[in-house]
């Protein structure tokens, strides 16, 4: 018995043909889609409000504020270093260097000095933060294509371990709260840098099965190259800074340019990507966590004795001469950076965050259009938002 | 990179009619700033931007800043014939300065690995003449900045391509980084659409129902 049949049956319904007459291809509706405030794949409360023509993206416009507290106004009306613990809610992933950022713009201001001791402890904490975001970040860039849960817990896995180094030194995991103005504001635990040691030695182990698992996977390099592609000149233009510019191949590294603490005397390089798209972006950041360990490697051995804190840097009544100064790090994000003006009394009478995850989103409608809305998603998980500094 | 002063004087050539003035800065930074005439800004931003010895490609910080009406005593001493006999008697002039706003950005070359030079723009005051020209066209990250600026200190930017709040809600009436700014009473009430969404839903059955 054969299914096929010589001439099929008549039907009892007109056929409507794919282009109408004039032989124009027929449009459907235009579909306006929130995505957010509470989708997942937006990591915390941020929308885009997007157009849609099929599951193509024709228009996108970002939607800010949810999470605004008007941070700048709050640190305005409190003293230097009452802000101190509030620059830890800004990036809440990366407390630590939120409060070097700021510290260095207030020592820049005040013209404080920093001891040696006190150095060394910030490129170990500041680096430690880095590994941690990256390893964070591309976590939830796969939760964020599908891979539910395992790669992000194992990337938590190394994270927790990091954090419980922070609670050791500072006492919190994340709010840590703990560099001041010409220092930091304790010394280490007994055996913290052995502790240290210990989890620098064992990453690149961890990292090479992360990345044995990973890195070959057919639906990551599906997803992933040729995606959200962003050139240099628009890149530059639009201010991108941290691994999404370096992805673009421009090689501009804070650490590098400014020098700023004592990033001088450590031999790391700049991995630097070419195409700009998101397999890019990814693999930047596996390559800077590798970057990281060997500064890591070179301050553990290197630390010196010493106080932590300048003896002569005043705490309480601290009043720096008016005057302005603007101190920029590189955050594991980007560029961030302080922007104080002093009129000389105990207040900032400007106080201004650079947020690298605010500027960084300038361009995220210029990668996303005639993309597919998954792919959108994808997109702006490469970006490493976090929403307590896009909206301060 | 070149001081400032060069660069000065480098734009007063090039930019005839371009009123510059350095500002000075005395903290231990010693970050000086360009101060920039409104007219010849935008200008003056693009040659920065374009000439091949600075090329300042990376705009990278753009802030507000409010200065209120502040008035600024000066003590003089000034020779007087007090009752027959000259004697140094101290004089204090009172002198108020009109209150402006002012919009500052944070300039850097990529391509040098140089910076920053500081540029400044002010508004006539806080009330009424409060634009400026927008920078948007030159660098495209003043886009979401200059946007704050103006939904939290109310510098409108001419030129700018989206000009919207940006943190704040779109109903949001006042600007809160200004100094003066009085959080309202009604802090909790927030303006939403819901009044007008009952509005139509009820022409909507009033219109179903009618035949």
């Amino acid at each position: 018995m054969s299914i096929a049949t010589a001439s099929p049956a008549p039907r009892n319904y007109e056929v409507i043909p794919k282009t109408s007459p004039d032989g124009l291809e027929l449009e459907g509706e235009l579909l306006e889609v929130a995505m957010g405030p509470q989708h997942p794949s937006t990591h915390g409360v941020f929308r885009m409000d997007v157009v849609l023509d099929g599951e193509t993206v024709v228009k996108l416009k970002p939607v800010f504020g949810y999470l605004h507290r008007n941070h700048e106004k709050i640190a305005e009306n409190t003293s230097y270093l009452g802000s101190m613990p509030y620059t830890d809610r800004l990036d809440y992933f990366c407390s630590l260097t939120n409060n070097w950022a700021y510290a260095l713009a207030v020592e820049r201001l005040a013209g404080l000095q920093v001891p040696e001791r006190a150095q060394f402890i910030r490129v170990i904490t500041a680096e430690l933060t880095r590994l941690q975001n990256h390893t964070s970040v591309c976590g939830f860039l796969l939760q964020d294509m599908g891979a539910l849960g395992t790669p992000l817990m194992y990337a938590f896995r190394e994270r927790e371990k990091i954090l419980d180094l922070f609670e050791a030194l500072t006492g919190a995991r994340m709010m840590c709260n703990y560099m001041r103005f010409g220092g930091c504001r304790c010394d280490l635990p007994p055996g913290w840098l052995d502790r240290v040691q210990k989890i620098v030695d064992d990453f690149p182990r961890f990292l090479d099965s992360y990345e044995a698992m990973l890195n070959t996977n057919e639906i990551l390099l599906a997803r992933t190259q040729g995606v959200g592609r962003l050139s240099r000149a628009l890149a530059i233009s639009a201010g991108i800074t941290g691994p999404m510019l370096r992805a673009c191949g421009v090689d501009y590294d804070i650490r590098k340019v400014d020098r700023y603490g004592i990033y001088d005397r450590f031999e790391f390089r700049i991995p630097l990507g070419e195409q700009g798209d998101v397999y890019d972006r990814y693999m930047i950041r596996l390559l800077e966590i590798r970057e990281s360990l060997k500064i890591l490697q070179q301050a553990l051995k290197a630390v010196p004795g010493g106080p932590v804190i300048d003896p002569k840097a005043k705490l309480r009544g601290f009043r720096p001469k008016a005057g302005e100064a603007y101190g920029r790090i590189e955050g594991p994000k980007g560029e961030l950076g302080f922007y104080l003006i002093s009129d000389g009394s105990p207040n900032p009478y400007r106080y201004r965050v650079r947020p690298p995850s605010l500027i960084n989103l300038t361009i995220l409608e210029d990668m996303c259009l005639g993309q597919s809305v998954a792919d959108a998603v994808v997109t702006l998980g490469s970006v490493d938002i976090v929403l307590g500094e896009v909206d301060r | 990179m070149e001081s400032l002063e060069q660069i000065k004087i480098r734009l007063e050539a090039a930019i005839p009619g371009a009123q510059l003035e350095i500002l000075s800065n005395d903290s231990p930074s010693a970050e000086r700033s360009l101060l920039l005439d409104n007219a010849h800004a935008f200008a003056v931003a693009q040659f920065l931007r374009d000439d091949s010895l600075l090329r300042l490609d990376y705009c990278s910080n753009v802030t507000g800043v409010d200065w209120p009406d502040s008035e600024i005593s000066l003590k003089v001493k000034v020779k007087k014939i007090v009752e027959g006999v000259e004697k140094e008697v101290e004089e204090v002039t009172k002198t108020v300065r009109p209150g402006f706003l002012e919009a500052v950005y944070h300039l850097y070359s990529m391509a040098m690995k140089n910076g920053p030079l500081i540029l400044r723009l002010r508004t006539g005051n806080r009330v009424d003449r409060v634009q400026m020209p927008s920078l948007t066209p030159l660098w495209r990250s003043c886009e979401f900045q200059e946007r704050e600026v103006y939904d939290l200190f109310g510098v409108v930017f001419d030129g700018h391509p989206d000009l919207r709040r940006i943190l704040m809600w779109d109903e949001f009436k006042d600007y809160p980084m200004r100094k003066d700014y009085r959080e309202p009473d009604d802090y909790e009430y927030e303006p939403t659409p819901h009044d007008e969404v009952l509005e139509k839903a009820r022409r909507h059955q009033a219109a179903e129902v009618t035949p």
